[in-house]
This record gives structure tokens, C-alpha cells and sequence, in this order.
């Protein structure tokens, strides 16, 4: 009793202070949410969800605050033909966006698609979170979609010429951003979402996407390397027939990360990658929670999660595949890695398989390693000083899940990234 | 070039004496030969020169045209014209073979103070190089060593050598797993090499190679010391009698 009553006090003082926006469609789904909200309570440290990633600075009340971090380096993203649109500590910004207007696609803010009576995104606010909160429970996406103050309504029905990108400022120390976007790719139709950025002092993002027969999306997403910063991401995601999502995440530095993924095939013959690195040190926590259900025949879906680990640094690598009854043919990969480059890092992972079909391939792998000492002699022994040899190994260590990014240019940019921060601590 | 004097090692974990008072000098424009027992010392021999962890120098020297090789990193002796094939190439997952060219190249150079390599240069040298050893493109483009047959690798060792240029090289059983053509094919790659500035230290356990690569002074390992040392005669002699006689001469 006593521990149930501190979970409702401890939900009730972290919405005291959020408004919850009135107003437009949104608001019945925004109450919903809420209920289920009230009905979980906040996530605590004993949760078994939670085992491995302490949620207490995620859900207090008072915001952590976060230092500003001005990277001398180039923006991520910044040199690509693209449809930028800009958040300052969550909030549209804009001045420093593009038009919204590109075509094949219709991009509009939360508040405004809210007030149209008839809008495409009524069905989906909200209930693929809600989807998403069975068998297990998510109480910061319900937060979200409660109390999100912002966010894009992203429609896709063509093959818009370029990338949408989503950059997320951080300009105060004590934002604390909840943003929820909402995409919808329409049969057929394909596009390639970026985000980037810190966002925030602490953030709170939930995608909701749903991706109908045949159309395509990727997400390729870069955190931020703003040191104190936190986050706890979710995306959810609804697959067609025939259709494919591939997601890709690099995170650099941040105190603390949580990315959650939920993801159903329901169509036959759909795909969804879903890939991550992160490379942290020190007061570094990164965590990956990944939960897909194959609920179609003939689906495809990896996870592909690499770590590199350093300085007392920790990554997680919670997930689990789900393959329902009669979902035959199902061909399921995941493999969550860490690379420690010190003994003072660690890795903890939790990969799980669920299985109700006979006909089904998966498989799954976690290992947790060091440089490879053979491996690094055979590069000195060739004249490669130690510390590039080692730069070269853990980006070969990174590689499987940088692999994931099909668009090369996205790719090196990423690599790009990966080489600076090894260069930094050379 | 290549001296050694009475060199001492143990196993750094384990007190366990390996090399027993090596002494052996390669001269620049010679091809030496070591055979030897398995087991006597020859691997450790050719890693303690190329700076392999976990051996511990208890007594003597080692020197590469003067320079003390024991004082350098592994990359150092690189840079200085070490080279080391090994008898069990290392696989590399997630490194193109390219990549670890280029890197290792360049890197020497820039070692050494030289420009670094331009790719086009790079590009044609590797083909004419890979050509020769008959490595095809699709491997150059693999991970290092990842999948490749015994072999393949060992003539990528090859391919490694001819493009880095060292001017002491050791081949610890680079016969070992190849066929009669892919011999053919790396002793020609080594016979290429072979001019007045560069030394040859080649670690085999049968004359079949050294029928293509002419050896001018060859040593007899065993049990952590060089107990013989004579003229190709003495790989024949090896070949026929095997090692029983040799060790009983001595003892
Ligand atoms: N790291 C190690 N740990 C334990 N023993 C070792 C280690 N390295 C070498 N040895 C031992 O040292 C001795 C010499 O080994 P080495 O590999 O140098 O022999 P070799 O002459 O190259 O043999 P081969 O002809 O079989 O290749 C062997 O008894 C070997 O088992
Ligand atoms: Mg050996």
C-alpha cells in the first residue's frame, strides 16, 4: 500500500506543474492518456522495466538542470538538401525553420491539426501509444501524449525530393521539452526523417507512426552531445503489408537516454530494422528498449544495437521479440553488443524471445568484449600507431549497426561523428 | 641489419623460458632460413622481434641496423622496416582490407616523415601488387582476413609486405596451408623482393619452399637456441634425417 501510494504522489507531483493543453480533438485523447497515466503511475526504481536505468531524474518534478554544450563542429545533417524545421527547447521556432510546405507531404503543428475537425492523425494520436502499452507498460509516453506542448502532424503521400529534418536546440538550462509528432505514410509512399540535437535539459519524445501498405520510412536520428543532458524517447510503430521502417539512432555523450521502440508487423511481408550506437564515457547511461511483435507471416525485423563504453560509462539493451500465433515465416535478428574499452564500464542486457508459431527463424546474441588484443598487435604490427588502431577497431565494432543507414551520404556523416569523438579522447 | 645476441625470453604470465640465448645476424641482401622442432622457439622468436605483449626479455639484445628494437613500440619497429608475416594471420572483422593497407602505409610514412600516399597511387599500386599474388578485387574489398581460406591469407601477408616495403622481413611458415601453385605464386612474391638493402629471415619447416627461395644461410632451432647453423645443405639433410641426429650432435 504504502508503495502504491508513493508512486500515485510521486505521478501527482510531477503533473502538478503541466498544463494539460484544452481544446480541439486532441483533448479526449490527451485525457485518455492521462487516465492511463494515473492508472500506471510513474515508473519506479524497483520496476522491473526499469531495472537496469534508474527513472527517478526522468520523473521528478523539478527539472534537472543541464549545462548548454556549443559543439565547434559542423551541425550534424547541416551540409544535406533538406526541409529543416527547428525546436528551441521544444517549441516550433519559425524563424529558423524552412517553409513547411514541400511536396508529398503535409507537415503541420499539433495544435493546429488539434482545431480541424477532420484530420487523418485523429485515429492515431494516441492509440499506438496505447497499443504500446500492453503487455508492458510505458507511463512516460502517456505523459507525453497527455501533456505534449508541441510536436508535427507528418503526412506523407508522395516521395518528397528531400529529408525532413527535425533539429532540436537546446538553449536553457532547465527546458524540459515533451514533444509528440505523429507520422503517416500513406501506401507507396517513402521518406527519410532526421532529427538531431539535445533538445532540451531534460526531453521527453514520443513518435507515433504508422505505416500503411507499401510505403517506406526512415529515421535516422542523432542525440545531441550536450553532457547532462536526458531523454526518454519512445517510438511506436504500426507496419503494412509490404512495407519497410528502418531506424537508425546515434547517440553521443548525454547523462542519461532512454530510446524505447514498440513495433507491430501487422502486414505480411513488412520489415523493420531498428539499429542504435552509442558511444559514451564517464557519466554516461544509455539505454535501449526495444519490443517487436510479428504479427503478419513473412516479416522481417532486426535490432542491432553496438555500444562503446569507456570511463565508467553504461549501456542497456533491453529487447524482446515477439512472434505471435500463425505469424509463420518470420525471420527475427537481434544482437546488442558492447565494446569496453576500461574495466570501469558496463553493459547490462536483457535479450528475450517469445515464440507461438512454428514456422520462424530468430535469433538473437549479446556479448560484451574488449578490444580484441590480437587484433590491435596485427594493425601495430602493420605501423598503425595503438591509438588509431584502436579508432580503427571500434568503428569495425560500430559497423554492423552504422550498416543499417542505406543512404551512404547519412552514413559517413555518421561515421564522421563516431571519428571525432574517438579523435577527441585519443 | 638484424642482430641478435644472446637473447633471453620468458612468458610474462607464466615462468616459463622459451628463447635461451638466440644468437643470429641477418646481413642485408641475405635470406636466412630457421628450422626447427615445433615447439622450439621460432614463433616466439620472430614475436618478441616484432613486439608482441606477454614475453619477457630476461637477457641480450636485438637490434635493426643499430636501432634497439626491444626499446620500440611494435609500431615503431614497423616504421623502422620490420616486418612480420604471420604463421596465423589475424582476422579483422569490420576493417576493409583497403582501409588496413592504406592506414598502414600511410602511417609508416608519416612515420617516417614522408608524404602520405595519394589514393590514385595507392589504387594502382595495390592492383599491380594484388595482381601478381593473384588476389582478386572482391577480396582486396573484404574484411581483413574474414573468411578467407589459409591460403588466401597468406598471400595477403604477401601482398601486405610488397606494398609496405620493409627492408628485414620474417616469414614464420608462410608455406605452411598453401598448394603447389599459391608457393610458386609467394615465393616469386618474396624473390621479387629480394635486393642488397633487404633481409629475409624465413621460419619453415621443409625445403620445398626453400627450393624456390634460395636460402644463403640456414639455422637449426631447437629448444630455445640456434644449435646449428651451415648452408642450404643443412635444410637437406633436415628433409632426409629429420632432426634426430642434428640434436644428438649437439648434446
Ligand atoms: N603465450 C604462451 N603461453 C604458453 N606457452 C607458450 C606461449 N607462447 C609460446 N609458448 C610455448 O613456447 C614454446 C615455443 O612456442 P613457439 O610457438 O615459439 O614454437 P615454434 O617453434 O614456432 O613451433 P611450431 O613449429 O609448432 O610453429 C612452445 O612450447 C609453446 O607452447
Ligand atoms: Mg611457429
Amino acid at each position: 500500500m504504502a508503495l502504491a501510494e508513493r508512486r500515485i504522489s510521486a505521478t501527482e507531483a510531477r503533473i502538478a506543474g503541466l498544463e494539460l493543453p484544452r481544446g480541439g480533438w486532441t483533448e479526449a485523447a490527451r485525457q485518455d492518456a492521462l487516465a492511463r497515466l494515473r492508472a500506471m503511475g510513474l515508473p519506479e526504481r524497483r520496476d522491473e522495466y526499469w531495472r537496469f536505468t534508474r527513472p527517478d531524474t526522468l520523473s521528478q518534478a523539478e527539472t534537472p538542470r543541464a549545462a548548454l554544450f556549443k559543439p565547434e563542429e559542423t551541425e550534424i545533417f547541416s551540409d544535406l538538401d533538406r526541409l529543416k524545421i527547428v525546436f528551441v527547447d521544444g517549441v516550433f521556432d519559425a524563424a529558423q525553420s524552412d517553409d513547411l510546405s514541400l511536396e508529398g507531404v503535409t507537415i503541420e503543428r499539433l495544435a493546429d491539426a488539434s482545431v480541424t475537425d477532420i484530420h487523418w492523425a485523429r485515429d492515431l494520436y494516441g492509440t499506438l501509444e496505447a497499443r504500446g502499452q500492453v503487455p508492458v507498460q510505458r507511463p512516460f509516453a502517456a505523459l507525453n501524449t497527455a501533456f505534449a506542448t508541441d510536436g508535427l502532424m507528418i503526412h506523407v503521400i508522395g516521395k518528397p525530393s528531400k529529408p525532413i529534418s527535425l533539429v532540436y536546440v537546446h538553449d536553457s538550462e532547465t527546458s524540459d521539452a515533451i514533444l509528440h509528432h505523429v507520422v503517416k505514410v500513406e501506401p507507396g509512399a517513402e521518406v527519410t526523417l532526421l532529427e538531431n540535437g539535445p533538445a532540451a535539459a531534460r526531453f521527453n519524445k514520443c513518435m507515433e507512426i504508422d505505416v500503411a501498405d507499401g510505403g517506406k520510412l526512415h529515421l535516422i536520428r542523432s542525440q545531441g552531445r550536450d553532457h547532462e543532458r536526458r531523454a526518454v524517447t519512445h517510438l511506436f510503430a504500426r507496419l503494412g503489408e509490404e512495407s519497410v521502417f528502418k531506424a537508425f539512432t546515434l547517440t553521443v555523450n548525454g547523462v542519461l537516454t532512454r530510446n524505447e521502440a514498440f513495433v507491430e508487423l501487422t502486414g505480411d511481408d513488412a520489415t523493420v530494422h531498428v539499429a542504435g550506437a552509442c558511444v559514451g564515457d564517464g557519466d554516461f547511461h544509455h539505454d535501449d528498449t526495444v519490443f517487436i511483435t510479428h504479427d503478419a507471416v513473412n516479416c522481417e525485423s532486426r535490432q542491432v544495437f553496438k555500444k562503446v563504453l569507456r570511463n565508467g560509462a553504461t549501456g542497456v539493451f533491453q529487447g524482446k521479440i515477439l512472434v505471435k500465433e500463425g505469424a509463420q515465416k518470420t525471420d527475427g535478428y537481434q544482437i546488442s553488443q558492447s565494446l569496453l574499452l576500461d574495466g570501469d564500464s558496463q553493459f547490462l542486457a536483457k535479450p528475450e524471445l517469445e515464440i507461438y508459431a512454428d514456422d520462424v527463424a530468430c535469433s538473437h546474441g549479446s556479448t560484451s568484449g574488449a578490444i580484441d588484443e590480437e587484433a590491435l598487435f596485427y594493425l601495430r604490427s602493420r605501423g598503425v600507431p595503438a591509438g588509431a588502431a584502436t579508432d580503427l577497431l571500434t568503428l569495425a565494432f560500430l559497423a554492423e549497426a552504422v550498416d543499417e543507414i542505406e543512404d551512404p551520404d547519412l552514413a559517413a556523416d555518421i561515421v564522421s561523428r563516431l571519428e571525432s569523438w574517438l579523435a577527441r579522447r585519443r | 641489419m638484424l642482430e641478435i645476441k644472446n637473447l633471453h625470453v620468458k612468458l610474462e604470465e607464466e615462468d616459463k623460458q622459451i628463447l635461451k640465448g638466440v644468437n643470429l645476424s641477418v646481413e642485408a641482401g641475405k635470406v636466412h632460413a630457421i628450422m626447427g622442432p615445433n615447439g622450439s622457439g621460432k614463433s616466439t622468436l620472430s614475436y618478441v622481434l616484432s613486439g608482441r605483449d606477454g614475453y619477457e626479455v630476461t637477457d641480450g639484445s636485438a637490434t635493426l641496423d643499430g636501432d634497439d628494437l626491444l626499446a620500440l613500440e611494435p609500431e615503431e619497429r614497423a616504421a623502422a622496416g620490420l616486418f612480420l608475416a604471420f604463421q596465423y594471420p589475424v582476422e579483422i572483422p569490420g576493417v576493409g582490407n583497403m582501409t588496413f593497407l592504406r592506414t598502414a602505409v600511410n602511417a609508416q610514412r608519416k612515420a617516417r616523415g614522408e608524404e602520405e600516399m595519394s589514393a590514385a597511387d595507392f589504387l594502382k599500386e595495390v592492383r599491380t601488387r594484388a595482381k601478381a599474388l593473384k588476389i582478386d578485387a572482391e577480396m582486396l574489398k573484404r574484411p581483413v582476413n574474414v573468411g578467407f581460406s589459409g591460403g588466401e591469407k597468406k598471400r595477403n601477408e604477401i601482398l601486405q609486405m610488397a606494398m609496405l616495403e620493409p627492408k628485414m622481413c620474417i616469414l614464420d611458415e608462410t608455406d605452411s596451408g598453401l598448394d603447389v601453385d599459391a608457393m610458386k605464386l609467394v615465393s616469386d612474391g618474396v624473390n621479387a623482393l629480394r635486393d642488397e638493402g633487404r633481409g629475409f629471415l624465413v621460419i619453415t619447416h621443409y625445403q620445398r619452399l626453400l627450393d624456390h627461395i634460395k636460402p644463403d644461410v640456414v639455422h637449426i632451432m631447437a629448444d630455445g637456441r640456434i644449435i646449428k647453423t651451415g648452408g642450404p645443405e643443412l635444410a637437406l639433410e633436415v628433409e632426409q634425417n629429420g632432426y634426430a641426429d642434428i640434436l644428438s650432435e649437439v648434446q
